[in-house]
């Protein structure tokens, strides 16, 4: 389909909205839902390949049964990921978003749907793993408390750069694979930089998912986080 | 591609219920720089979700905002083009976005009846 520079009379008519008006108000009803439940949400994303499921799933391993846990995963097709967490023994509930257009990201009337199927009143934290992809997510409200940016040392130092959208939503971002520095010409400090570059004041932490190495200090965040919650709830 | 179907909804649900049978000729957006939107991204999704709907054919007409910013503690304003958010006068790095992530439709233009008009209605 062709589109001409037509020169006919046309009728310009208003409208003025915003296009994601609707997501951003389906967001702050789960954002209402999750507060009532006292349930700690976070949003975690990262392009594919980063590790972010190896992260969440050691992190689960560390954070339960101290902290109850539950898993939205949101995969464009496939229950890999979600079958590789519900080891972990957390509730896990898997969104292929190739039922809703093949979507690059998780909306929030999908999480709401998700959501139902998630015992919200024993639960502290509901992590929700994104779909891989650090463009488009950064620009859909799901209802979550925080969002986490997960990178790891075999990508570009310059990711944060090259989606400053994503790091300057996210408020904190995990650094993966820092096990492989040494086989690597990675410039971790120049990574670091163009993260606090973009968003001067986020965490960073970095982390080895296989080796453990850094994971005390994130898991120091995220508890402190849902406690927070736990808190503002009581 | 979420975002073009949401631009057509928005856009179907402003053509007054008299003008069903026209044209819509062109959708007129605002997207800020610093929105995850890619306006040729965009366009070719728009152009494929917009198959059989009253938007088919439309031209996505894009108005790019800068990014504006100022700092917290110094109130200096100015216009960020590299993703450099620390401020310019006194390198701080709180910072309030004033501009820039705009995803607005603004307007829809319908073309008026008496054109080359080849409409079964």
């Amino acid at each position: 389909m062709k589109t001409v520079e037509s020169k006919r009379p046309t009728r310009e008519i208003k409208v003025v909205r915003r296009v994601l008006a609707v997501n951003e108000r389906m967001a702050e009803q789960n954002r209402r839902r999750f507060a009532e439940k006292g349930v700690f949400v976070i949003n975690v994303m990262s392009s594919p390949g980063s590790g972010k499921t190896t992260t969440l799933q050691k992190t689960l391993e560390r954070l339960m049964p101290g902290v109850k846990a539950a898993v939205i995963v949101g995969d464009v097709a496939t229950t890999h990921d979600a079958d590789r967490l519900a080891v972990t023994g957390a509730p896990v509930v898997q969104v292929n978003t190739d039922a809703f257009g093949g979507d690059c990201h998780l909306a929030a009337h999908v999480i709401e749907k998700a959501a139902d199927d998630i015992d919200l009143d024993a639960i502290e934290l509901l992590i929700v793993e994104n779909v891989g992809n650090l463009v488009c997510p950064a620009e859909f409200d799901i209802g979550e408390d925080a969002r986490v940016v997960v990178l790891s040392v075999t990508e570009g130092e310059d990711k944060p750069v090259k989606y400053p959208t994503m790091f300057r939503t996210c408020d904190a971002a995990i650094l993966n694979k820092i096990d492989l520095l040494p086989h690597l010409d990675y410039d971790k400090d120049q990574a670091v930089a163009y993260i606090r570059q973009v968003n001067p004041a986020m965490p960073v932490f970095e982390i080895s998912a296989r080796t453990g190495a850094g994971m005390d200090a994130w898991i120091g965040w995220l508890k402190g986080k849902v406690s927070s919650k736990l808190k503002a709830q009581s | 591609m979420g975002i073009a179907l949401q631009i057509i909804e928005i856009a179907t649900a402003s053509i007054p219920p008299d003008m069903r049978a026209a044209r819509v000729e062109r959708v007129n957006l605002k997207i800020g720089k610093l929105s995850a939107v890619v306006p040729d991204s965009l366009r070719f999704c728009f152009d494929i979700v917009s198959k059989d709907t009253l938007l088919a054919g439309a031209a996505l007409a894009i108005e790019e905002t800068p990014v504006v910013a100022r700092c917290k503690e110094c109130d200096a304003r100015w216009s960020i083009t590299e993703p450099v958010f620390t401020c310019k006068a006194c390198n701080s790095g709180a910072l309030e976005i004033l501009s820039g992530r705009e995803l607005d439709i603004v307007s829809i233009e319908i073309a008026e009846e008496g054109g080359h008009e080849n409409s079964g209605e």
